[in-house]
């Protein structure tokens, strides 16, 4: 079975773009990743694309050329884009192709994200009573954690203060400005323990990425990175998820934590092994819950950890580097290739002023959102 | 107090002692809330009526300081909801626990662990100047903490 290798990476950067439509942005970061792989679009065998708002991402093809390849959609909500780059491996995997591009491109309005309850599973009332709302499920998901484990606000703030510290030295980041911890406590509360700052927010942007066959990368690239493994899954009956009007008293894990386990077992790699991660931080309390259910700490070490700086770019196990989703916000489907984006920069020695200092062989993405679905990819160079 | 139910099938109304309407799956057992048409333990289709426990203890909380978006339809403000307002996991002993809102608790007194009790409070004004009513659990001054809640000493 062939191994997967990304061998170019595109990103039009997150942020406002009033007027721009998201396929226009789409065309450009599928642009980007074509000529940083050196790959001509008639070269390029299929294409997967993934959206929360445009209903059929191949429209893309209007604006880079109408080939006629096969480009199949995907949507699986926060995680789409882990479903798009598992779907484009298995095609190569399975022989049937060995160049494709993946691309995601949203735009959204802002503020929290709403939708009809009914489509989600959750009833009408649900909705009425405003309890529809993935913001207060992260707000009671985190504080529970922290009444077990013992994390603190603090440890929220610091995560928060990393996000904009990181996007600050990002030129691509949509937030730029570095905040103090102490600014956001300071921020409105909106979901306790949850302020304002530390939060997310959707936006707009597009990213891209183009994968072939491993034994391939090397006519387009001195530095292929390999995509190791994609494992995607769905809530089981037990865990405590978004959109869930009740929960079970006996207890699962995230469905996080089971795609992490499928695979880093798919890749033969352990979590020990991770050098940069890419989590998803909808907001401070997601990032420190995530760490551990990727495996890259025990819970409650999260305190210990961050305080020392662990998860900054200078640190043991730098987490989302680029200032992940609180500095760049969240095109639904973009979000998973933007984190993609910046495991592959850095594993090139790319990434300018935010460059570990090592650079990294082993990064882990992770993708999360409702009602309860979970993507981790495992890279490596 | 009189006023008609935000939704059919979700609590017992009128009543002095309101019960939430959840389901039971006649294969593994599996409680549900609300009711479903399939059982969400091993998917067993019709799941028969179960009355839930009107007490139970606060599992995990948190506030809302603003208002949703549609399709959220509550009064905010003057006889309605003050921001923020408060939203809970409530577990009902050896049954299920359940997302509600919380009633006459402030952030100060808020403790994971607290006994509560199913309430049926007043949630809006209809088209037709009806009173709609809705449920949400109040602190019970006659219960019992949960015992397996006991804070992790919070480092600083
Ligand atoms: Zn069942």
């Amino acid at each position: 079975m062939p191994d997967v290798a990304i061998i170019g990476v595109g990103l039009h950067p997150f942020g406002r773009y009033p007027g721009k439509p998201a396929l226009t942005m789409g065309a450009e970061a599928a642009r980007l990743a074509l000529a940083d792989a050196g790959v001509a679009w008639t070269d390029v065998d299929f294409a997967v694309g993934g959206s929360y708002e445009v209903d059929q991402p191949d429209a893309v093809v209007a604006e880079i050329g109408l080939t006629g390849l096969p480009f199949t959609n995907v949507y699986n909500g926060c995680a789409t884009a882990g479903s798009a780059l598992a779907l484009a491996k298995q095609q190569i995997e399975l022989g049937e192709h060995r160049i494709g591009l993946v691309l995601g491109l949203d735009k959204h309005e802002g503020g929290a994200f709403t939708a009809d309850p009914t489509s989600y599973a959750a009833p009408e009332w649900y909705g009425e009573m405003g309890l529809f709302l993935t913001t207060k499920f992260f707000g009671m998901k985190i504080n529970r954690y922290m009444h077990d484990h013992g994390i603190t606000q603090q440890t929220l703030a610091r995560v928060a203060a990393k996000a904009y510290a990181n996007g600050a030295i990002n030129p691509q980041a949509f937030r730029r400005k570095a905040l103090s911890e102490e600014e956001i406590l300071a921020s409105r509360m909106l979901n306790f323990p949850l302020t304002h700052y530390m939060f997310c927010t959707p936006d707009e942007g597009a990213a891209a990425v183009v994968v072939c066959d491993a034994a391939i990368a090397h006519r387009y690239t001195d530095t292929p990175v390999y995509l190791r493994s994609v494992a995607t899954r769905t809530r089981r009956y037990g865990a405590f998820e978004v959109h869930g009007t009740s929960a079970a008293i006996e207890h699962v894990p995230a469905p996080t934590v089971d795609a992490a386990k499928a695979a880093y077992e798919a890749a033969g790699i352990g979590p020990e092994e991770v050098q940069i991660a890419q989590l998803q931080d909808t907001d401070a309390g997601n990032e420190v819950m995530h760490m551990a259910e990727v495996g890259l700490c025990a819970d409650g070490e999260q305190n210990d950890l961050i305080a020392a700086g662990a998860t900054t770019i200078t640190g043991r196990i730098p987490v989302n580097t680029d200032g992940g989703l609180i500095a760049n916000g969240e095109p639904v489907g973009a979000s998973g290739l933007r984190q993609v984006h910046e495991l592959v920069t850095q594993m090139r020695g790319r990434a300018g002023d935010r460059q570990m200092p090592t650079v990294p062989r082993v990064g882990v993405a992770q993708l999360y959102g409702a009602p309860g679905v979970a993507a981790v990819s495992i890279l490596t160079r | 107090m009189a006023g008609v139910p935000i939704a059919d099938g979700l609590f017992t109304w009128p009543s002095d002692e309101p019960r939430l309407i959840g389901g039971s799956c006649g294969r593994c057992g599996a409680l549900s809330f609300p009711r479903r048409a399939g059982c969400p333990r091993c998917g067993a289709s019709g799941p028969v009526e179960h009355l839930i426990g009107a007490r139970g203890t606060l599992w995990t909380w948190t506030s809302q300081g603003f208002a949703p978006k549609e399709p959220f339809n509550g009064a905010i403000g003057e006889g309605g909801l003050g921001v923020p307002w408060y939203v809970g996991l409530v577990e009902i002993p050896g049954e299920i626990r359940v997302e509600a809102l919380l009633t006459g608790v402030s952030e100060e007194d808020l403790r994971i662990g607290m006994p509560l009790r199913l309430v049926v409070v007043p949630w809006r004004t209809d088209d037709e100047g009806r009173e709609v009513v809705t449920f949400a659990f109040a602190p019970d001054p006659d219960g019992q903490r949960s015992s397996e809640t006991e804070e992790v000493g919070a480092r600083a």
